[in-house]
């Protein structure tokens, strides 16, 4: 299912799909936010922002949702509770 | 045989610090690199077969494009063949757990084509983690020499001194080819530059950093692009590193899952839970401040009666005369102010430096992100709020990492706000004075309170004017926010032991150096003065006293002398000259004098005090401050320090910005004088006023 990244749930795991490289920081780039690559959601802070990611197999980082927002990604698994 | 230049690259939180410690144990120097506040280190380490090595650690960067004056820093070192530190050899250090994102790195300094060695650290969790390595396939594939190290276990130090030596060994060819980012654009590159390489004039393009000796502008002109084209080029050549990491890793290196124990996301689950999370913080908060005066009393008391004694016996041992004087009135004192803050330092340093390496400054950066905005601020102002409690100045340079402006600036801006260290002998005095030693329930003690509403206080006027300059200010930046989540590790000892020595010291000589001149300036202007009064006070006095009406007993000749040419010297001058304007906040020209001079570091008012008073009485006895501040009277015989003057003037030290550094350094951060004015203005405005109102209520 396609969606943006703001709006995965915790245990989502979603495979990315495109973002717009001017609106997205270069550094997520480098930690491995790249299209193809996997991304899950570990942590949401309280109050729903910012959202805490693994990508790509090990990098551990937190943006915030408005960035998050910019990330088109596919779901490959959805925790079911 | 010359010295090698090792250069140590790397991710924030790999380790890179603990292996330079590993290396090069205390012989370490710290400076700063020319015209930025970028700490250089650079240390000392002896290898096998009698080589020796210069390491420099170079500020942690997630990659060769530079988003920042730190990472600058790596870049220029790095294009500078003419850089008297110009690395022979570069050690890469990685997290075994991180290793994927810490090769990009790798591979962008291996394309340079320095003789680059591979450290993977943390290996004593490979194990824990069901991490397997295939080191012959990935030092083959990464074309390097990898030495795997556990700064913990103290695994692997000595196979890479053993590396650096043999560093000639180690091929230099590149792990990308640069021309495969776009064919056609680094053909015409290489075309113009033949004897360039390529990467290097790529980087030389896409980063905006000082370059010693390639013609920039030589190269960007012919070959410029627009900008979206080149982060376009960018990302490609990220994408592409990824693929060749990705690639090389699948068979270099293997995750068994079912033997790794998951304590990381749970820990994560409780100290970032919605009411856990903030009740642990919230704990940490109060432990913090808790010890900063607790832990600290006994040390202090003890600094402050050893200097006092020295005073006194340099007095009594000495020759009389001026340097004597000099010596007991000025500098003892002066060295005295300074030593004193030593415990309170090294002891916020201590936390500070075991809550950022163990990994929990970020959990509690992702915890107050939100609640932060609100204000103005970022998530990431939390830590320079907290480390602004020691001192502005590391705090202002810690900001360095809020990626928007806006943010970043209002945090620059409210952070002198928060009581630093050099409030708190004001403040312990003040209180001290005016606030009886009482216990409230019998529990709480009114002076530790009175102490506390003074943090919160400082704490409240720093968010309050942050949300002010967020409705003010008129920015328009996107609010860009990465934060690495790091592992939680236990701090290793030795890494927070040289932290804590190297932050005491640098506050030690750096503040020092100007608390000792100003307290010799200021003794030098209360014991000379300018005209016939203070020269001929003895008569004046001695006429005064033997005319006088009224039977005087000459035995207070002495005392009145000291006080008659204290209030004629240049020092006393000048606080007449201000009087006027201090008097509505309760202030003498004494109190007066000890607030100018206290404009350049807040600590200096206790010293000044203490050396006005101490010029000012004849009396050998050597009496602590407090009491020569109780025995203060005005001219109507009530004390000097009432409870409305204390209280003024505690205000006043809350709000008001006095502190030549930290505005200094506000100017270099800000890159102009426009905010730093702003802010002097501004809280010190606030100060007065603030300061007006309490006396006239209070009085």
């Amino acid at each position: 299912m396609k969606t943006t990244a703001d709006l995965l749930k915790i245990g989502d795991v979603a495979l990315v799909t495109n973002f717009d490289v001017d609106k997205i920081p270069f550094k997520l780039l480098e930690m491995g936010c790249l299209p193809g690559n996997e991304i899950k959601v570990l942590q949401i802070a309280p109050f729903g922002d910012p959202i805490y990611f693994d990508v790509n197999n090990g990098s551990h980082l937190a943006i915030r949702k408005e960035t998050a927002r910019d990330i088109e990604v596919e779901i490959l698994t959805t925790k079911v509770d | 045989m010359q010295n090698i230049n090792v250069a140590l690259i790397g991710n924030p939180n790999v380790g890179k610090t603990s292996v330079f410690n590993e290396l090069t144990g205390l012989n370490q120097q710290v400076g700063n690199y020319p015209g930025i506040t970028v700490d250089k280190k650079i240390g000392f380490c002896k290898l096998p077969n009698n080589a020796k090595a210069n390491v420099i650690d170079l500020p942690g960067t997630y990659s060769l494009n530079a988003s920042s004056v730190d990472e600058n820093v790596v870049i220029e070192l790095l294009l500078n063949k003419n850089d008297k530190l110009y690395p022979d050899v570069a050690v890469v250090v990685t997290d075994v757990e991180n290793l994927k994102r810490n090769l990009l790195l790798f591979t962008q300094i291996k394309d340079l084509e320095i003789p680059t060695i591979l450290v993977i650290n943390m290996i004593d969790r490979m194990s824990r983690k069901g991490i397997s390595l295939d080191i012959t396939f990935l030092e083959e594939k990464l074309k390097t020499k990898i030495v795997l190290v556990s700064t913990r276990k103290k695994i692997g130090i000595e196979n890479l001194k053993k590396a650096i030596v043999e560093y000639k060994s180690i091929p230099t060819e590149p792990c990308l080819n640069a021309s495969s980012i776009d064919v056609e654009y680094f053909e015409k590159l290489k075309k113009t530059f033949p004897n360039q390489l390529l990467y290097k004039l790529w980087l030389v393009i896409t980063q905006d950093v000082n370059f010693s000796n390639i013609e920039r502008n030589e190269v960007r002109n012919s070959f410029t692009k627009s900008n979206n084209e080149l982060k376009r080029l960018q990302q490609k050549e990220t994408i592409k590193r990824y693929q060749f990491i990705n690639e090389t890793l699948k068979k270099g290196l293997t995750i068994d899952h079912s033997k790794a124990t998951d304590l990381h996301s749970k820990l994560d689950k409780i100290l970032t839970h919605k009411i856990f999370g903030y009740l642990i913080f919230f704990g940490v908060l109060f432990l913090i401040f808790q010890s900063i005066f607790d832990w600290s009393s006994v040390p202090m008391d003890f600094i402050d009666s050893t200097f006092a004694d020295l005073s006194l016996y340099a007095k009594a041992n000495l020759p009389k005369g001026v340097f004597t004087d000099l010596i007991t009135e000025g500098i003892i004192p002066g060295i005295g102010g300074i030593v004193i803050f030593i415990p309170q330092i090294a002891v916020l340093f201590l936390f500070i430096s075991v809550l950022e390496e163990s990994g929990y400054m970020s959990r509690v950066v992702f915890l107050m992100d939100k609640i932060m905005r609100r204000f103005g601020l970022s998530g990431k102002s939390v830590v320079p709020l907290i480390s602004g409690t020691a001192c502005s100045i590391p705090a202002i340079m810690g900001t360095r990492n809020i990626e928007n402006w806006k943010e970043r600036l209002i945090t620059i801006l409210v952070t002198p706000f928060i009581t630093c260290s050099a409030r708190l002998p004001v403040y312990a005095i003040l209180i001290a004075l005016i606030i009886p030693e009482k216990r409230i329930l019998g529990l709480f003690s009114l002076q530790g309170l009175s102490l506390m509403t003074l943090y919160l206080l400082g704490f409240f006027m720093a968010i309050f004017s942050a949300s002010i300059l967020n409705k003010v200010l008129k920015f328009k930046s996107k609010s860009y926010f990465v934060v690495e989540m790091p592992h939680y590790k236990i701090p290793l000892p030795k890494n927070i032991g040289i932290t804590v020595l190297e932050k005491t010291k640098s506050f030690v000589f750096g503040a020092g150096k100007i608390i000792l001149a100003l307290s010799i300036i200021l003794w030098f202007l209360g014991s000379h003065g300018p005209g016939k009064d203070f020269k001929n006070a003895q008569q004046i006095i001695e006429k005064e006293v033997y005319s006088s009406d009224i039977p005087i007993n000459p035995s207070v000749i002495p005392d009145r002398v000291s006080e008659y040419k204290l209030e004629h010297s240049y020092i006393g001058t000048l606080g007449k000259f201000v009087e006027p304007v201090i008097k509505p906040l309760g202030y003498d020209w004494k109190i007066g004098v000890a607030v100018i001079s206290s404009f350049a570091a807040r600590e200096v008012f206790v010293g000044t005090l203490a050396t006005i008073y101490s010029v000012g009485s004849h009396s050998d006895e050597e009496t602590t401050i407090k009491h020569q501040m109780k025995a203060e009277i005005r001219e109507d015989g009530t004390p000097t320090f009432s409870f409305a003057t204390g209280a003024s003037l505690l205000i006043f030290y809350a709000f008001a910005m006095q502190c030549i550094s930290t505005l200094a350094i506000v100017r270099k951060e800000t890159s102009s004088w426009k905010w730093p004015l702003i802010q002097l203005v501004f809280m010190s405005g606030l100060a007065y006023i603030s300061a007006l109102l309490t006396y006239q209520f209070l009085k």
